[in-house]
């Protein structure tokens, strides 16, 4: 059976809702199966990979910065790239150049890249499977 | 629900630290947040590991009995869900929606987030 490859496309922004965590969830399920990604990181989504995300403490729950041991989504995607690579597949994760422009948040962990719409209609033409998860 | 919080409780925590004084309500699907002894697994992406998920009964009863917070849950909404008032955090009150005004009433300030 050949290699299946996924395509997701993400428009919701770091640390708002649980959206992504689930996307992540079924991103990890699919890096471990060795399946190909491509990801589309489209407006908010557009800063999951944005390498200048810091860890934060949280003084509510009076944990320091080790403790709190606080998720950035970047760390996320490095993972993610690491994981698929592990299992034989790879991720092409884009992340939208005008939507990174409008944030400021042009600069990714390594191993993402700079895309378009257009990326996103190749990866629709070239997948098994595409998933959508918009913002609500 | 945030990563490891939901934002606006954590919001309540944290501005009662400034001197600000908050009674919360919890209604619609934040009912959910006061059922006791829930958890959420921590994500998990290759080997990369969430160590703290977010902990909801936890924070709600930090609220009341640590910041001395009240909070309530709409009756009917937890009817809605099927969720029964024996499995909330101890100390969480009902409000049925009718007695929502009359306790509006008795604050400065209402925020609905």
């Amino acid at each position: 059976m050949s290699r299946k490859t996924l395509t997701i496309a993400l428009m919701d922004p770091p640390y708002e809702s649980e959206n992504l965590t689930t996307a992540f969830r079924i991103l990890d399920v699919a890096a471990r199966r060795g399946y190909d990604i491509n990801v589309f990181a489209y407006e908010g989504a557009s800063g999951l990979a944005f390498i200048r995300q810091t860890p934060h403490p949280n003084p509510v729950h009076g944990k320091d910065v080790a403790e709190e041991n606080h998720p950035t989504t970047k760390d996320q995607v490095t993972a993610l790239l690491a994981e698929a690579e592990k299992n034989g597949g790879k991720v092409d994760w884009v992340n939208c150049g005008m939507c990174v422009d409008e944030r400021g948040v042009n600069e990714f962990v390594p191993g993402t890249r700079r895309g378009s719409p257009a990326d996103f209609h190749a990866f629709v033409e070239a997948s098994d499977n595409v998933l959508v998860i918009p913002t609500k | 629900m945030e990563e490891q919080d939901d934002t606006i409780l954590w919001l309540m925590a944290a501005m009662q630290g400034a001197g600000a004084e908050h009674t919360v309500v919890l209604r619609g699907n934040a009912v959910n947040y006061a059922v006791a002894g829930q958890g959420v697994p921590g994500l998990t992406v290759g080997d990369w590991k969430q160590t703290q998920a977010p902990k909801m009964d936890r924070d709600v009863l930090d609220l009341m009995e640590k910041r001395k917070i009240p909070v309530y849950v709409i009756a009917e909404d937890l009817s809605d869900r099927g969720i029964e008032s024996g499995e909330l955090v101890p100390g969480v009150q009902l409000l049925s929606r009718a007695a929502l005004p009359a306790l509006f009433a008795d604050y400065e300030l209402v925020s609905h987030w």
